[in-house]
Formats: C-alpha cells, sequence, structure tokens
C-alpha cells in the first residue's frame, strides 16, 4: 500500500514537473504547481503510515501554505494580465526567459 | 534564562524577536492602509520633498527592526535544555538574524526616497519587507524541516509579491511572475525531498535525521534521492547554475532596492538553512559521500559560469544578478568544505556581503535618479568626478565585491579558502582564485568607467541624489566592510564563536574534521 501510493504520488510529481516546463501558459504551470505539491501531501499521508501521525499533520501546513501562494501568485498574473492581456508567458519579452 | 521546550509556553520566549517582527509588520501594513495620504494624492508640496508623507512609516518599520535587534540580543542570555528542539536557540541562529536584520534595515534607508519617486505603497512595502525578514529568522531558527519549509515560503512569498511591486512597470510584473513560477517550482522539489527524508528517517527534525543517518538505520535510497530533491531546492533560492535562470531577469525587472534585499538577504537566510540542514542532518561520512560530489560540481560550475557571463553584461543590474551568483558558487564552497572554519567563514561572508551588496545597489539607486532608468555601463562615465564622494563609495564597494586587499571582501574569501583548505579541497580553492581574478575585469570596468572616461553629456550626472537615510546607509556599509577588512578579527571571532557547539549533537563533520 505505501510503495503503490509513492509510486502514484512520484508519478504525479513528474507529471506536474513536466506541465512546468512544457506548457506555456502562466496559469496551467501555476496548475502543475499544485499538482506537485499534491503529490507531495500524498507522499506524506503514505508515509504516516509507516512513521505516525506527524505527516498528516504537515499535509495541514503544505495545504495552508499552498493556499496564500495562490492568492499571491493569481494576484501576480492578474497584474500582469493587466499589462499584457495574455498569461502566456512566451508573449513576455522584456527580459529573456 | 533556561528554556525546556517541554514546556510549551517557552517557545514564545525562543520565538520573540520573529513575534515582534511579524506583530510589527502587521502595524506598519495597517499604518500604511489607514494613512490619510494615498500615494496617489499626493503632491510634491505635502511632507518631506524627498520621501512625503511615506518617511514616517520608513521610520516605524526601523524601529521595528530596531526592537527585534533588542530581542535578538536578549536571546544571547537564553539557554536550552538539549539541542534537540524544534526552534534552535544557538549563536548560530542569532548571528544570522543579524545579518537579516542588518540586510533589511539597509534595504528600508535605500528605499525612501525611491518608493516615494516611484508612488508605491510604502505601507505594504516596508511591511513586506519586515515579513520576509521574519521567514528569514524562522529559517535560521529552524531545526525541523518542516518549520525551514514555513520560514522559507513566509519569506518567498513576501519577496514575490515585493518583485512584482511596481504595478505600473511592466518589467516588475513579468521578474514577479518569473520568479513566483520558478520560485515555486522549486519550492515542490524541496518539499517532495522533505517527505522522501521523512520517508527515510522517520523524522523531519534535523538532529533526529542526524541521529537516524549516523546509525544507519536510514534507507540510503530513499535518502539519496531526498539529498538530492533539497539541493536542487536549495541551489534554486541561492541561485547556483544551473538552478540560476530566473536569477538575472529577476534581479533586473524587480524594483531596485527589492533586487538589493533579496540578493544578499534571501541568499542568506536559504545558506544558513542550507547549511544547518547539511551540517547537522546529513553531516555522517556516509552521507557526505552521497552530496560532496553534488556540491562541488555546484560550486565549480556556478564560480565559472557566474563569472564568464558577467563579463559581457552591460547592464549593471544585470552584471549584479551574475556577481551575486558568482558569490552563490564562493559560498558554496565553505559547503562543500563542511567543517567548522568554513562555516564560520560562511557566517563573515554573509554579513560582509549583505553589507557591500547592498551598498553597491544603493549607489546604483542613486545613479539611476531612484527609479529604472540609466541603468547601462556607459552611464556611469565621469560619474566618479561629477559626485567624488559616491563615486569612491562605488569603487570601494566593487573592490569589495571583487575581493581586493584592505575591504572585507578580501578578508571574506580568505577564510573561505581556508576553510576549503581545512578539507583538502586544493581544486575548488584554485577555481575560486581564478574566476575572482576573472571577476576583477567587470568590477574594475565600471570603475573605469566612473573615472576614466569623459561623460557622454554635459550635466549628466547633475540630478543623482542621495538623501540623508540612503547615505547613513552608505556610511554604515562602508566603514563596516573597511573595519572587517582591517580588522577582521572580531567579526570572525564572532562567526567562530557561533558556530561553535553547531554540529556537536550529530557527531558527525564538525567535530571530525577540524
Amino acid at each position: 500500500m505505501v510503495v503503490a501510493s509513492m509510486i502514484l504520488s512520484a508519478l504525479l510529481f513528474v507529471v506536474g514537473t513536466l506541465g512546468v516546463l512544457i506548457r506555456r501558459n502562466a496559469i496551467i504551470m501555476f496548475l502543475s504547481i499544485e499538482l506537485q505539491l499534491n503529490a507531495v501531501n500524498l507522499a506524506f499521508v503514505a508515509l504516516s503510515r509507516v512513521w505516525g501521525i506527524e505527516g498528516q499533520i504537515f499535509v495541514f501546513f503544505v495545504m495552508t501554505v499552498a493556499a496564500a501562494e495562490a492568492a499571491v501568485g493569481l494576484a501576480i498574473i492578474i497584474s500582469i494580465f493587466r499589462h499584457y492581456e495574455t498569461v502566456n508567458v512566451n508573449n513576455f519579452n522584456l527580459l529573456k526567459w | 534564562m533556561t528554556l525546556d521546550f517541554s514546556r510549551n509556553l517557552d517557545y514564545f520566549w525562543a520565538l520573540l524577536p520573529e513575534i515582534v517582527l511579524s506583530v510589527w509588520a502587521m502595524v506598519v501594513l495597517v499604518a500604511g492602509v489607514s494613512g490619510r495620504h494615498r500615494p496617489g494624492q499626493r503632491t510634491d508640496s505635502e511632507g518631506d520633498p524627498d520621501f512625503g508623507q511615506g518617511a514616517t512609516l520608513g521610520w516605524l518599520a526601523l524601529a521595528g527592526i530596531l526592537v527585534a535587534g533588542f530581542f535578538n540580543g536578549w536571546l544571547y542570555g537564553v539557554t536550552e535544555v538539549g539541542h534537540t528542539s524544534m526552534i534552535a536557540v544557538d549563536h548560530f541562529r542569532l548571528f544570522a538574524n543579524w545579518i537579516f536584520l542588518l540586510a533589511g534595515a539597509l534595504a528600508i534607508l535605500i528605499s525612501f526616497s525611491y518608493v516615494y519617486r516611484q508612488r508605491l505603497q510604502v505601507g505594504e512595502f516596508y511591511g513586506l519587507i519586515l515579513l520576509a525578514i521574519t521567514g528569514m529568522m524562522f529559517m535560521a531558527a529552524a531545526r525541523d524541516l518542516i518549520v525551514i519549509f514555513l520560514g522559507l515560503e513566509v519569506m518567498s512569498i513576501s519577496v514575490y509579491a515585493l518583485t512584482a511591486f511596481n504595478r505600473r512597470d511592466r518589467k516588475s510584473g513579468e521578474a514577479g511572475l518569473k520568479y513566483f513560477l520558478l520560485g515555486a517550482f522549486s519550492t515542490g522539489f524541496l518539499l517532495y525531498g522533505i517527505a522522501l527524508v521523512y520517508g527515510a528517517t522517520g523524522s523531519t527534525n534535523v538532529v533526529a535525521i542526524g541521529a537516524s543517518v549516523a546509525n544507519g538505520t536510514a534507507r540510503t535510497g530513499l535518502l539519496t534521492v531526498g539529498i538530492a530533491l533539497l539541493t536542487i531546492g536549495f541551489a534554486f533560492k541561492v541561485s547556483a547554475v544551473p538552478f540560476h535562470m530566473w536569477t538575472p531577469d529577476v534581479y533586473e525587472g524587480a524594483p531596485a532596492p527589492v533586487t538589493a534585499f533579496m540578493s544578499a538577504a534571501v541568499k542568506a537566510a536559504a545558506f544558513v538553512a542550507f547549511l544547518r540542514v547539511f551540517l547537522v542532518g546529513f553531516d555522517a561520512a556516509t552521507t557526505y559521500d552521497i552530496w560532496y560530489p553534488i556540491m562541488w560540481w555546484l560550486a565549480a560550475i556556478t564560480m565559472v559560469v557566474a563569472n564568464l557571463i558577467a563579463l559581457v553584461q552591460s547592464n549593471v543590474k544585470r552584471m549584479l544578478a551574475y556577481s551575486s551568483i558568482a558569490h552563490a558558487g564562493y559560498l558554496l564552497v565553505a559547503l562543500t568544505a563542511a567543517n567548522a572554519t568554513a562555516a564560520a567563514g560562511m557566517l563573515f561572508y554573509l554579513l560582509v556581503y549583505t553589507l557591500m551588496n547592498i551598498g553597491a545597489f544603493a549607489v546604483v539607486i542613486a545613479v539611476s535618479h531612484q527609479s529604472e532608468e540609466r541603468l547601462q555601463i556607459e552611464d556611469y562615465a565621469g560619474f566618479g568626478w561629477s559626485n567624488p564622494l559616491l563615486g569612491v563609495l562605488l569603487t570601494i564597494f566593487l573592490l569589495s565585491l571583487a575581493g581586493f586587499p584592505g575591504t572585507g571582501g578580501f578578508m571574506g574569501k580568505i577564510y573561505l579558502l581556508q576553510g576549503a583548505a581545512d578539507s583538502g579541497l586544493w581544486v575548488l580553492s584554485v577555481i575560486l582564485v581564478l574566476s575572482t581574478m576573472v571577476s576583477y575585469w567587470y568590477y574594475l570596468r565600471v570603475a573605469w568607467f566612473m573615472w576614466m572616461r569623459e561623460p557622454v553629456s554635459e550635466g549628466q550626472h547633475d540630478l543623482v541624489t542621495a538623501p540623508l537615510p540612503m547615505r547613513l546607509a552608505l556610511v554604515a556599509s562602508v566603514a563596516l566592510i573597511l573595519y572587517m577588512g582591517i580588522f577582521p578579527s572580531s567579526a570572525l571571532g564572532f562567526a567562530q564563536a557561533s558556530v561553535h557547539g553547531l554540529g556537536s549533537l550529530g557527531g558527525g563533520l564538525l567535530g571530525l574534521r577540524p
């Protein structure tokens, strides 16, 4: 059970990583990052079957932080959307990406 | 006073500087939004012509840093029972706190005029700087990977917002988005690393991890991947090559005082946490063999690549960004060496680097008319002769960044080299010296433009001003840099005393390799 969950979490993490690397839409990239964080959450929950309740508590911290990050991140995306009217990072060209 | 963390109330005393600072940040924030003078309505006749009404909030934020500094000093009289609690009360943390508080104070001092000219919301600006410092202090205090993660996020989220702070400036928004996406991406790696290390050792407490690693109960496979992912996460934050792609763009696009602040303080915080995790948690010889080669190559590539790219930069802010990557490389040498001398050298270097880097940025802000123009190297032509005082100061900062004898930067590099030599890292030491020599070229090129070239146009530098708070910051940093360059022993002794006992419980490298 633990091994299966860890493999699933690794797969989710890889999907998230590839999403950030391949997709060019800022919102989708951000969604992929959230997927990474949720992969970590799954790993923590799975591992807490072995090591006790600690892991499950961390999940709450991670979720809280992810929410705070989402607030700031979406605000930044909105503020840049006002300048460019797009969220595709290929169109942001003042700085070299 | 002795703190026993089985009594939960004692966490309150151990976290007093952080608590004071975060409450103060809220006060500054609320004072900022409840002020009668909104930035848009302000005219130049109101308040101080240099900084308008924002100055009050600036001084208020500085007072908060002073109070936090007072409690930080108070913690020197406090000891803890056992050295395994989630929050460390040791001198290492307190030394790191001085660096963060100093960086924050200098950053606030140099931004008075900038935030006014750029019409930024002062309350939020200073409040976010204070919150970022709080996060950094948590990172320095953390003896638990989860607390490190929380501190890192408090710091990072504040700095994301600060980077994108100038909403009228496209570059600022773009830099903010880039920093946010890549920063959050790297946080994912760091967090996955934490999860795997937790899976391998059954704990997120750094000391417990160290114990588990030392007695061989940790699962090597999970641990290796976990260490690799943690390294990636931290390498992003300290901007080591090849995880540096965001650094030049973000440093170029962010408001200049924010760039100064994050190139010094964010790097320092990441390095301090990096050092504690790797030297206390992963210090057993078997684990050192896992991360030593990774760190060696990171340090070598970072030093070489960053210095070479810096050679061809024409934008001064971008040049300083590559210089900050190069300095991360020098500091990674100390981490690779992993002994007490190198750890003390790293603290000393972080302190000097904070001073000289923020000092250099202060002059850059002055030259760019407290805004984001005139950042090309040609804009410095003849600057030295029209503003001799600022010219001399910038020259001193640049020489110190390059590591010229007589400045703090030189002594810092000597101590890093000494630490590397103690661990027998000869090749890395040679790379450090050679890349330092390369770095002389791009630092001195700016100085050459300042003193040896004629101004491009008449009256080119007439509008350069350095208001009083900025002058305070400049004088303080230059005095400290020269003091540490000429009489380094007191600061170094302080740093050495601060790392004493850092890794004593793991019983690993800090003890084994004197």
